[in-house]
């Protein structure tokens, strides 16, 4: 497909080496000419500068032979006149816009046929609702959903004291006490898929597959104690901390959100008024501890500064808060913080990558595409979902006979309302959702592909 | 320094080569002249062990691959491959010496087509399709053409940029399409039918076939290595005229073409480097054949029209660094002369496959010019360079004109370098301006009728070193002299 990406911010660029990489064919359109050097040194694309809201500029783009253009500049007007221009210039054309000011999220989508917009996408929105799925379970680093939410992937950190420590693989089903299936594995910064002789040690960070609604049983019998949460403590009181703390109000949490400029705290209060708004430096660490640090049951670090973040996260560790995390926005490959335990890391800009894809991938719309795709352990496998339908190859034969390709798992089975974690007697249907995750190089695009 | 994947790259320049000396051997075999398909056969073997000796010590490259890294893997693949395209000449000794040897295929594969051979018409018919066939291969460059054809960078990255750039001659290189592969696939396949089409109307024309491809293959890469001792000049008017027209086509920014396809035909009209490119040909060729008016009876030129094609051959012919000689320009007035000297120094346009300092570049300079001009006039004025209505990056104007400095530096110094030979200063000065432009003839003892075979073994690597120069658009050959370049970080 030809797509066009106006903004070549940190999005823009996230976005264009990832579709770049599933093989599209990529025109980044920003004003700095500098920037597009950068980006057409490092992926295959080609660069348009200019204003992107431009008429001219569109048609030097080619707008007209495209068919999908992701507005992701920083300004959400431009955003939107970029996306109403270019439907305007070539009506076939799919169009997404980033809309990140609340106060334009109704209109954004009561307007959508009005403004020509396809989807409009909100990282903060998201990142909040992400966060906020987290807090539910407390004790996974991230989690992914499958198959209309039947199915997850977790990721488990591996503590020193954890009962898993030096346990065999083959063992593990007999502590869990439920099925579930390790599908990848990161020690030292490496991605391994383990069988059944792997030995999992201190450090390890784990990616489990199993059925959401055993997600309790998993985490009670692993000794990783499920409390609810009460006390929530947000550092920074940008747009994603505004979503956050209106989610967890509503669930009657009672919230402390920390921020610096007194308007800002002023409008927040204003919008906000069952929390407790706090002017104050969160890098004053007195400050948080006299807001009741000790006794909160999570800490979310939500400046914009990453470095912030990371040393507020570090200081709630060693204040034990029990849950903590962090939002990193510009760093993009997180392993070389690692082993810095700072809880869950949160990238509204990989999130809404996520989200852009997926619609891309279910915009090609053909049989045996991928429906869901997620990056786990940190991008160095995909986790992803197919629909089977009756031109799927092998349908009905047991997994067993089939070959797959190297560094392939089939790692579960969705069927109606039951989940199945498969063993080599396990079949697809047509009408299931099959979840595969896939290591190495090279996004896995068809079902067929899987095949040796 | 990522070595590994610049040995890789290497080696497989390295077998595209050995390649295509397969037709050349064939050719060999079929003619029976079993000293050349013995030669052939041998540098196939040679260039294949050493590739594959390449990649088995470079198998497992590193990522990491940025403008240092291209432009050493263009200017040292250029290198290998010259050295290794001379061994054929060499063992099947039709040029015995091996200086000789590789100063005749650097001049191929930078499309020079200066030649050391006295009488090209002595050669096999082999040696020859080789000969011309490095222009071809030289002339849209080995590395777009890998770029084409194998995943070399890999789906992700955009590493390719780099070998583009340091390739493709231009001031800005840019992309056709978003994808580096296809970019590359559409130029050589504009190339191909060109190719094609001026093999055909050649054909029409009662050429023989194999002369036909020959000259199609130094037309195409705007070489000009010949198969007749006097070039062109004994074939028909219409064949001249044929090779004036595709010289021209080729020294054309290949970027108009695809435009063309793209039925974009009044874009490129309007494009500001295509119109200095053609009116700088008109002008000169009524110039020339006004000044040849009183002299053309002794130069045997009968009649108006006969003038004027012999000013059009030659003025696209120099223009466009091609070298196809159809008359002995050396007998011309100064002043012709002097309007083929500055044709010298302009060149084609930029994204062709003529060299020289390109038509882009030019027009840059002189818009430059005028601006500084302004500035000292009224110093407090802001002016920005537009090309095409299109504000021009600061950076690319910067570039310009150290391209310019390097440009003159070099020719300098090699002016200077190849006087220790005991030449006249024309014969010096044009050697060095012929082959850094890539085009071939000078004037004097270079010129149309003369050879390169008299000057001094240091004469010949300077300008062996000045084509490689001349094609590579200095930097990257510059830049493998450079102490920082093979620094540590």
């Amino acid at each position: 497909m030809k797509i066009l990406i106006a903004g070549d911010g940190k999005l823009g660029e996230t976005l264009a080496r990832q579709l770049s990489l599933e093989g599209h064919e990529i025109t980044l359109v920003d004003p700095d000419a500098a920037v597009l050097e950068s980006s057409v040194n490092r992926y295959d694309v080609m660069a348009v500068q200019g204003n992107c809201a431009a008429m001219d500029v569109l048609r030097d783009a080619g707008v007209e032979t495209s068919d999908l253009l992701i507005a992701v500049t920083g300004i959400d007007e431009v955003n939107l006149l970029c996306c109403t221009t270019a439907h305007w210039i070539n009506p076939n054309l799919h169009t997404i816009a980033r809309i990140r000011n609340p106060e334009y999220a109704e209109q954004a989508y009561a307007m959508r046929d009005a403004f020509a917009i396809s989807m409009t996408v909100n990282p903060d929105l998201q990142a909040a609702t992400e966060i906020e799925r987290l807090l539910k379970y407390p004790g996974f680093l991230k989690r992914d959903s499958f198959a209309k939410g039947r199915m997850e992937i977790v990721e488990l950190r591996l503590d020193e004291d954890s009962k898993l420590c030096n346990v065999p693989l083959s063992g593990l089903n007999g502590i869990t006490k439920c099925k579930v299936l390790v599908c990848a594995v990161v020690r030292d910064g490496v991605a391994v898929t383990p069988d059944g002789n792997f030995v999992l040690m201190e450090g390890d960070r784990l990616f489990v597959t199993a059925p959401t609604d055993t997600l309790s049983v998993l985490l009670k019998n692993l000794g990783i104690i499920t409390h609810r949460v009460q006390r929530v403590m947000i550092v920074g009181g940008g747009k994603v901390s505004y979503y956050l703390a209106d989610a967890l109000q509503k669930s009657h949490i009672d919230v402390q959100l920390i921020e610096r400029d007194e308007d800002r705290c002023r409008t927040l209060a204003d919008q906000l008024p069952k929390i407790n708004v706090i002017r104050g430096d969160a890098s004053d660490q007195s400050l948080l501890e006299s807001e009741g640090l000790a006794s909160s049951s999570a800490l979310v670090a939500l400046t914009g500064l990453d470095e912030l973040n990371m040393v507020v996260a570090l200081y709630g560790k060693r204040n034990n808060v029990p849950q903590i995390i962090t939002k990193m926005s510009r760093i993009e490959d997180t392993s070389v913080i690692d082993n810095l335990s700072l809880g869950s890391v949160i990238s509204p800009r990989n999130l809404c990558c996520n989200t852009i894809v997926r619609y891309v991938r279910a915009m090609q719309n053909q049989v045996g595409a991928a429906v869901t795709v997620h990056s786990i352990a940190d991008g160095k496998a995909e986790a992803t979902e197919f629909l089977i339908d009756k031109d799927t190859p092998h349908c009905g034969e047991p997994l067993k006979n089939l070959k797959l390709r190297e560094n392939v798992l089939v790692v579960g089975i969705s069927r109606g309302n039951t989940t199945e974690i498969p063993n080599g007697d396990s079949t697809f249907h047509e009408g299931d959702s099959v979840v595969i995750v896939s290591s190495g190089t090279g996004v896995i695009g068809h079902f067929s592909d899987i095949f040796a | 320094m990522n070595y590994r994947m610049i040995g890789r790259i290497n080696s497989f320049i390295l077998l595209i080569e050995a390649l295509f000396m397969i037709p050349a051997m064939l050719l060999a075999l079929a003619d029976r002249d079993f000293a050349v398909v013995r030669a052939f056969l041998i540098s196939i073997g040679i260039i294949a062990v050493v590739s594959g000796l390449l990649i088995f010590l470079c198998r497992h490259a590193k990522r990491g691959f940025y403008a240092r890294e291209g432009f050493v893997c263009v200017g040292f693949g250029w290198i290998l491959m010259s050295l290794f395209g001379s061994v054929p000449y060499w063992l099947s000794g039709e040029i015995p010496n091996a200086l000789n040897a590789v100063f005749e295929t650097v001049s191929g594969f930078t499309t020079t087509g200066a030649s050391i051979v006295r009488s090209v018409e002595d050669l096999a018919r082999a040696t020859n399709y080789w000969r011309c066939f490095t222009h071809w291969l030289g002339g849209m460059g080995v590395l777009v053409f890998l770029l084409a054809i194998a995943p070399i960078g890999g789906e992700s990255e955009g590493f390719t940029m780099h070998l583009l750039r340091a390739e493709s001659p231009g001031p800005s290189v840019g992309k056709l399409v978003p994808r580096m592969r296809r970019t590359a696939a559409i130029l050589y396949i504009i190339y191909v039918l060109l190719t094609l089409f001026d093999f055909l109307f050649l054909l029409c024309g009662g050429m023989p076939t194999f002369d036909a491809i020959c000259t199609a293959f130094a037309t195409a890469g705007t070489g000009g290595f010949g198969i007749k001792n006097d070039s062109l000049a004994s074939y028909s008017p219409y064949i001249q005229n044929v090779c004036t027209a595709f010289m021209l086509l080729f020294g054309v920014n290949f970027s108009c073409y695809y435009l063309i396809l793209l039925r974009q035909v009044r874009n490129v009209f309007r494009d500001e480097e295509f119109r200095l490119y053609w009116g700088i040909v008109i002008a000169s060729t009524f110039l020339i054949a006004w000044n040849l008016r009183g002299v053309a009876t002794a130069l045997g030129y009968t009649s108006f029209g006969e003038t004027l094609r012999h000013s059009a051959f030659q003025v696209s012919s120099i223009l466009t660094t091609t070298g196809f000689v159809t008359t002995d320009f050396d007998l011309w007035p100064t002043f012709s002369k002097a309007i083929l000297l500055c044709l010298m120094a302009i060149g084609a346009c930029a994204g062709s496959t003529g060299g020289g300092l390109k038509c882009a570049r030019l027009l840059l300079l002189v818009k430059a010019l005028a601006r500084n001009i302004r500035q000292l006039l009224r110093p407090n004025s802001v002016k920005v360079i537009h090309i095409n209505g299109r504000q021009t990056d600061e950076r690319t104007v910067t570039n310009t004109n150290a391209y310019l400095a390097a440009y003159v530096a070099i020719l300098v110094v090699s002016i200077l370098l190849v006087s220790i030979d005991r030449v006249s200063l024309i014969t010096g000065s044009t050697a060095v301006l012929a082959c850094m432009n890539n085009i071939g003839p000078g004037l004097e003892v270079v010129g149309p009728t003369g050879t390169y075979a008299d000057l001094s073994a240091l004469s010949k690597i300077v300008l062996i070193v000045d084509m490689l120069a001349g094609r590579l658009e200095i930097f990257p050959i510059l830049i493998l002299f450079s102490g920082r370049t093979w620094k540590r970080y």
